[in-house]
């Protein structure tokens, strides 16, 4: 275990999350391929907090901003997938052709 | 190889394994399940890196969050029990591309570039330092990140109700037709039954 392998991981991660967020056409599958995406920044965070950081605790505090951001776009993901639904009765990214109701 | 490089390896492998599986799977409920399971093997590899408060965080955080992406899963799920096998994908052979020249290039990164190196010291007190950080020098920082938080919940409400302040929110609004330019599919959910009502 060394930074190069975490990072090589995290990028693993990322390319298989951006895999998904750009080739899904369901929403919640979309969100998922970002969700991995993030999974791997956090990932990465805490490999350069551990070995090029010498411990601050301001590396730990990014990942705590990644989750948040995890969170936030999940709930906001959600609420517009119900939101979209609701107007478009759609669950698929082709679906729409616009932000328009 | 230690027990510690052993224990990343496995966790390594798991974590790649099921995020690619997440996209294989024929059913959406196991695709969060997957996920959840690669989401703790990362966890598990945070705790491998001393990060103590942030791996025990993405365990709990990320089994609530998948339960919720589950129940999500089984509200908008094309194909019930993943019986019939699934594939909902477009322009794949560009996001393939896409995905694996991210690995490459961020890969390259990660071999070709020079870092320093200043592990953590042994015997760091990891947990207290973050929380005296969290609640001390970055609480700007760290209260942002709740009142943006609060303003994510208050989006989310007003996005997802129903009922706006002038009327019903899908007032007007008309499902696509199963075909191109075909008749709407199905009805708004809360449509008047009156005597001319469609099934």
């Amino acid at each position: 275990m060394s930074l190069i392998t975490i990072l090589v991981l995290a990028a693993a991660l990322i390319g298989i999350g951006l895999y998904g967020a750009l080739s899904q056409q369901s929403f919640v599958m979309l969100m998922m391929g970002l969700e991995l995406m993030l999974n791997g920044t956090m990932l990465a965070a805490v490999g350069f907090w551990a070995y090029t950081a010498a411990g601050v605790p301001e590396g730990q505090l990014l990942t705590i901003i990644v989750m948040a951001v995890m969170a936030i776009e999940m709930a906001m993901g959600f609420a517009l997938v119900v939101a979209v639904y609701r107007g478009k009765q759609a669950d698929v990214t082709e679906a729409l052709e616009g932000f328009r109701h | 190889m230690t027990a510690v490089d052993l224990a990343f390896l496995l966790n390594a492998a798991i974590a790649v394994y099921s995020g690619w599986r997440v996209f294989r799977t024929d059913s959406m409920v196991r695709a969060s399940f997957l996920l959840l399971i690669s989401f703790l093997a990362v966890g598990a590899i945070m705790l491998l890196l001393g990060a103590v408060y942030l791996g025990v965080a993405i365990f709990f955080m990320m089994a609530v969050e998948m339960m919720i992406m589950a129940l999500f899963m089984v509200m908008f799920m094309m194909n019930p029990a993943g019986l019939n096998p699934m594939n909902m994908v477009h322009q794949e052979r560009i996001s393939a591309a896409a995905g694996v020249l991210a690995f490459v290039a961020l890969g390259a990164v990660a071999v070709f570039g020079e870092f320093p190196s200043r592990p953590k010291p042994e015997g760091l007190d990891v947990v207290a330092r973050l929380g005296h950080e969290l609640l001390g020098d970055s609480m700007l920082v760290f209260e942002s990140a709740g009142v943006t938080l609060l303003a994510t919940m208050i989006g989310v409400v007003v996005m997802s109700s129903r009922r706006g302040r002038y009327g019903d929110a899908n007032e007007g609004s008309v499902p696509p037709g199963l075909e191109p330019g075909g008749e709407p599919a199905g009805q708004p959910p809360d449509d008047d039954d009156e005597e001319h009502g469609c099934h």
